[in-house]
């Protein structure tokens, strides 16, 4: 969907605006916003292109530069990490390939750690593409992304 | 019986997208309850029932919502603050998922009886299903005529809106909460004016956390006398207890409060998982105390809790076994504080940056015993001088190990000393 379907869902207010942004972001393939757009969007919701960009570097979620496809979010906090969340890092980097905070090459996965995804009680935990994952080992987690490379090239 | 299922009475029983599964379980009787008595009548019901915020900070629930019903100043929100971040919790996920009309339920009968008129609900935007559920709940209760105008047939408009966060812990602060749902990015303001006087919008606004609106039904159901006969004293009803870590059965446990932390552990979560030894455990979440083995006899209170001069009612047991180092532990409870910090007050914003690295030297033996003294003063620092919540609690987990755990830091530095003397 393009930018100014999305906008006219929303009232012009200010308080639409991160509203606007979640849904845009998740949109668009590359899960990021431009400054063009951030321009466009100051304009919608009626105040300026500082103030869009001062929410979007506030919120981890949002990013002014291009991501992949799916982004992976794996919980670095003390439920997880007792629970051997390292282990989950550290298979997710040598099956992508790449550092937390980088993208693969193709542009199909970003790896990012996350703040406690609230799956406690199911950990280690990871949240890909609006999805939790839980209750994960490194057998689990090559099956996941082996799933998400097929849906790719399916 | 060590749980007291009262709240959760529905989990798990009930289909929680079917409104129909609900009313059978006399959802939404208690509005219609509530509906035909005082408005006064309601907030004297929940000041006798003695209940406290549920989201940590502990604020009597009847104080707050005898602030907005004074107000005269239109519109008034109401917030049902969803945003539970705190790493170690997830029971409002839980509830939100389990029995979402409950809480909505709750809400309803809240804005009742304090002329509220527009409701809100800021969920975490990790919390994809909770959002989907909370939405659905939403358009249910307004077919069924809860919500929206003229609600059960009397003199009464409000509804309620979804709103998602976008990945920040702070905002689960309420006035970061207030500045985020304006379209802001999540920094607390100067207090007082508080939220019941200058809120959202500068309007007047209540804001309670998901357990706390959960509550109220049940105590229109048996009244504030009965519910205060719950729990003790000083903490009155049941406690909805995230636990999780190194133990058999991680989970979301309703029990009353007064109830020993290490009954939740070993009744309830079965114990150390794999048979190893308990190290320590974090009340609360990640701002609160760390505790060792023999003080796990103490109950789940508020005002045991105050001893530790941190407010820690989120309810969280995270429980840590002894392969891991506690200085571990502590450096990535201080990194997410630092990385979560909004970096409006200095206390906080520099604060957490220099107790990552005073840690790092515990870490990598390289610390000595002015190290130990900059830890301490700097922890004191942030606890009394920060701007919110946030700041003030963040060095609880440091304040609490330099107290129950003094020996490790001692043994570190000399471990450092002895490094120190061999390199030389």
């Amino acid at each position: 969907m393009v930018l100014h379907e999305i906008l006219k869902q929303y009232p012009r207010t200010e308080d639409s605006l991160i509203e606007i942004l979640l849904a845009y972001q998740a949109e668009k393939k590359d899960h990021f916003i431009s400054n063009e757009e951030i321009a466009e969007i100051a304009q919608y919701v009626q105040t300026t292109e500082s103030k869009v960009c001062s929410v979007l570097s506030f919120y981890t979620f949002f990013s002014n530069k291009p991501r992949g496809r799916y982004i992976i979010y794996v919980c670095k906090d003390v439920p997880c990490y007792v629970n051997e969340s390292a282990n989950i890092v550290r298979t997710l980097e040598r099956l992508l390939g790449i550092k937390v905070g980088e993208t693969t090459p193709n542009k199909m996965f970003t790896l990012e750690y996350a703040s406690c995804l609230g799956y406690c009680n199911q950990a280690p935990a990871m949240r890909i593409d609006g999805k939790t994952y839980t209750d994960l080992n490194p057998d689990k987690v090559k099956a996941i992304i082996s799933e998400y490379r097929g849906k790719q090239n399916a | 019986m060590l749980e007291m299922k009262k709240i959760t009475r529905r989990c798990g029983k009930i289909n929680p997208l079917s409104i129909e599964d609900f009313m059978a379980t006399d959802g939404y009787e208690m509005l219609k309850k509530a509906i035909k008595m005082d408005k006064i009548a309601i907030i004297e019901e929940v000041e006798k029932s003695y209940l406290r915020g549920r989201g940590g900070a502990g604020f009597p629930v009847a104080i707050k919502m005898k602030g907005l019903a004074k107000e005269i100043a239109t519109p008034k929100y109401m917030i049902c603050n969803a945003d539970e971040g705190e790493p170690g919790n997830f029971k409002d996920r839980y509830l939100m998922e389990n029995d979402p009309h409950q809480i909505i339920e709750g809400m309803i009968i809240v804005a009742y009886a304090t002329q509220a008129n527009q409701g809100y609900i800021y969920i975490r935007g990790e919390y994809d299903n909770a959002i989907n559920i909370m939405k659905w709940t939403i358009e249910q209760a307004r077919k069924n005529h809860f919500l929206g105008k003229n609600i059960l047939g009397c003199d009464f408009d409000f509804d309620i809106e979804v709103r998602s966060g976008a990945g920040s812990y702070v905002c689960g602060e309420e006035f970061a909460l207030i500045e985020s749902l304006e379209g802001k990015p999540g920094r607390t303001r100067v207090k007082p004016p508080f939220p019941t006087q200058k809120g959202l919008f500068n309007q007047p606004t209540l804001i309670n956390n998901v357990e706390t609106f959960a509550n109220i039904p049940f105590i229109v159901d048996i009244g504030g006398q009965a519910y205060a006969k719950i729990g003790t004293p000083s903490s009155t009803g049941t406690k909805l207890i995230s636990l999780s870590g190194n133990v058999k059965h991680k989970g979301v446990y309703e029990v009353p409060f007064g109830t020993p932390i290490i009954d939740v552990i070993n009744k309830l979560g079965g114990g150390i998982a794999n048979n190893r030894k308990l190290k320590m455990v974090q009340l609360g979440g990640a701002c609160g105390p760390i505790i060792p083995e023999y003080m796990l006899d103490m109950v789940i209170d508020y005002e045991r809790f105050e001893e530790f001069e941190s407010k820690t009612g989120a309810g969280a047991i995270i429980v840590i076994d002894n392969r891991f180092d506690m200085f571990d532990i502590l450096l990535r409870i201080v990194e997410f504080f630092a990385h979560e910090s909004c970096g409006k007050c200095t206390p906080c914003r520099e604060g957490h940056i220099q107790l990552a690295n005073l840690i790092k030297k515990f870490i990598n033996c390289e610390a000595t015993i002015k190290d130990l003294i900059s830890l301490e003063s700097l922890a004191r620092v942030m606890h009394q001088t920060s701007l919110c919540g946030l700041g003030q609690s963040s060095p609880t987990s440091i304040i609490a190990t330099l107290r129950y755990f003094r020996d490790e830091y001692l043994d570190r530095i000399e471990s450092s000393d002895m490094i120190k003397g061999e390199g030389k």
